[in-house]
């Protein structure tokens, strides 16, 4: 960079020191509010750490007894591939919808393509809890518009209650999690859309390609880095629900039946004072992110660097 | 594209558009309708679409020992606390990443992107922990202490890209021209940069406003509770949720959001991309 070049002279030493003199404060609160507590995390994780230590007990080194202990649990397992399946169900339906309107939008008349963004945009901007409230008003099971609906649509759903089981459960959190999740993925697939040479696409057309062939051998490689970034995002933001299931459970679910990682470390943690276990969970959650995540950030460094 | 498109390919496309219009819009339609009706019509057999003959009566119960005023006190102050220590210690951060070569910036900046990616529930345990140790747990300090640590990574990052925006030469000119490197920051460069501040401010602002986890885990006690945290527990009673009062609660806290999440959109989608934080 440029500034380097202002470096040489008099005052180098104290230039040289200058960036890291910026640096400090953001990178001491960083290190007091997420490294300390990343630390802490893996040691308490190999310790054993409940409700005898909340009382002033030491705590005693457990090393890896927590892990053996998680890894035994079938309790654990069972909420893993739950959490998995609801992550990549509704990740997958999310990108579904997401692609098809920002296909969809590039046919639209501009009217309705105005209306669809702007309704977009309200979508994306509610804050999680009043969608969580809002969405649990319209399922409400005897004054929720959707069991009017279905039951004026004679498919008999008066006083339905909808978080009771735990299939139905994970339908309305996942309808939550969908709406509040295709803004994001169909205004950023669009914009990758609008920056592909239209040419290519008319190419394609005049050589007789149908519109399944254009979108499986033209428009999906050409937008695949776009693709793949908001994919990863979306499995990594749907992996890590709490707020949506915790809500949810308290408004009627059944917590055991409907536990997803998330709530699992809350309630085994702050709510049971499982301190060491709870732990060793969320370092495997931690662990399972990182990894999920390395493509993502091997991509971001790209940038950077150029 | 040139070409037009079919005449049956765009009614049914523009159907489809207004469909999703519809889903996208009704449920937040539903909420504003829901907070001007009275219990009476809440309660109806069937529901009542527009909010003709409704009123005030459910925000007015809001503000009366519901808990709502505490709740938006505490949320004002730790996200006012959080945007400003944010703003100051990631400006610096970000001249530092964008405007100097020094040992130590990639590993940095990679240690930013890997930080943004840190579910907080893969760390509230210790956070927890952490300020039982402290005696922070149900404090403004506190949870603005952990809110500001979240808001960092992208905070900078963002305002790292803001910066790198603008060409040094104006600077530098100004430099030439007798300005102290100082003086020409201060002049030049800052007042280009503070729309980008603004906009960043408002990002955090926004993540600190929504934020749950955190405030459920750290603030136990009744009377600290965000305004997130207090809205979950007023939906909470099972028995005959008083919906009017809770409509017109989750109105109140996402007017703010919207609005400013209309004003900096447009500037913040690349950012969004580029540093992973809703959720």
């Amino acid at each position: 960079m440029a500034s380097t070049t202002v470096t040489a002279g008099p005052g180098r030493s104290r230039r040289a020191a200058l960036p890291y003199v910026l640096l400090l404060p953001g990178l001491l609160a960083l290190c007091a509010g997420l490294g300390y507590p990343l630390v802490r995390q893996v040691v308490l994780s190999m310790q054993e750490y409940g409700l005898a230590q909340q009382f002033g007990r030491p705590p005693e080194w457990a090393g890896l007894g927590n892990y053996a202990e998680i890894l035994t649990d079938g309790y654990l397992w069972t909420v893993v591939v739950r959490s998995v399946v609801f992550c990549l169900v509704c990740a997958g339906v999310t990108m579904a919808i997401g692609m098809g309107l920002a296909l969809a939008m590039r046919l639209m008349s501009r009217p309705v393509r105005l209306l669809v963004q702007t309704g977009l945009l309200l979508a994306w901007a509610m804050p999680v809890l009043a969608a969580l409230t809002i969405w649990q008003w319209l399922f409400d099971s005897r004054y929720g518009v959707v069991n009017w609906l279905l039951s004026h649509g004679g498919l008999g759903f008066e006083g339905h209650s909808w978080l009771l089981e735990p299939l139905s459960f994970f339908f309305v959190a996942a309808v939550v999690v969908v709406w509040m999740g295709v803004p994001f993925v169909a205004f950023t697939i669009y914009a990758g859309l609008t920056q592909l040479p239209g040419e290519i696409i008319e190419a394609a057309e005049v050589d007789g390609a149908g519109p399944r062939q254009r979108l499986r051998h033209v428009i999906v490689p050409m937008t695949r880095p776009v693709l793949l970034i908001v994919g990863l995002l979306q499995v990594i933001w749907d992996l890590r629900v709490f707020t949506q299931i915790y809500v949810l459970q308290k408004a009627g679910g059944v917590t055991r039946e409907t536990n997803l990682l998330g709530t699992y470390i809350y309630r085994s943690g702050i709510g049971e004072g499982n301190f060491g276990v709870a732990s060793a969970v969320a370092v495997f959650m931690l662990a399972l992110t990182v990894a999920l995540t390395w493509p993502y950030v091997a991509r971001m460094l790209k940038d950077v660097d150029s | 594209m040139s070409r037009p498109v079919p005449r049956r390919t765009r009614i049914a496309v523009d159907v489809l558009g207004l469909v999703a219009f519809v889903a996208c819009v009704f449920p937040v339609y539903w909420m504003v309708n829901t907070s001007f009706l009275d219990r009476r019509d809440i309660r109806a057999p069937d529901p009542t679409w527009l909010p003709i003959g409704g009123g005030l009566d459910n925000y007015r119960r809001l503000f009366d020992g519901t808990g709502f005023v505490g709740a938006l006190g505490m949320s004002l102050a730790v996200t006012v606390g959080t945007v400003l220590v944010a703003l100051v210690f990631a400006f610096l951060a970000a001249l530092a990443v964008s405007r100097f070569r020094f040992r130590g910036r990639r590993s940095f900046v990679i240690a930013l992107l890997v930080v943004q990616m840190i579910p907080a529930e893969g760390l509230f345990i210790s956070q927890y922990k952490m300020l039982d140790t402290l005696q922070l747990t149900n404090t403004v300090l506190g949870l603005t202490g952990l809110y500001i640590v979240a808001v960092l990574p992208f905070t900078i990052w963002t305002l790292r890209g803001f910066v790198a925006g603008l060409p040094i030469d104006l600077e530098e000119a100004a430099m030439v021209d007798g300005c102290t490197r100082m003086g020409a920051f201060l002049r030049i460069t800052f007042p280009l940069l503070a729309p980008g501040l603004v906009a960043t401010g408002v990002f955090g602002f926004i993540q600190a406003w929504n934020e749950f986890t955190l405030a459920l885990v750290v603030m136990t006690n009744a009377e600290k509770r965000t305004l997130p945290v207090w809205l979950s527990t007023f939906t909470d009673v099972n028995r005959g949720t008083d919906w009017g009062a809770v409509m017109a609660g989750s109105t109140l806290i996402a007017i703010p959001v919207v609005v400013f999440f209309l004003l900096v959109q447009s500037r913040m989608v690349s950012g969004m991309t580029a540093g992973a934080v809703k959720g």
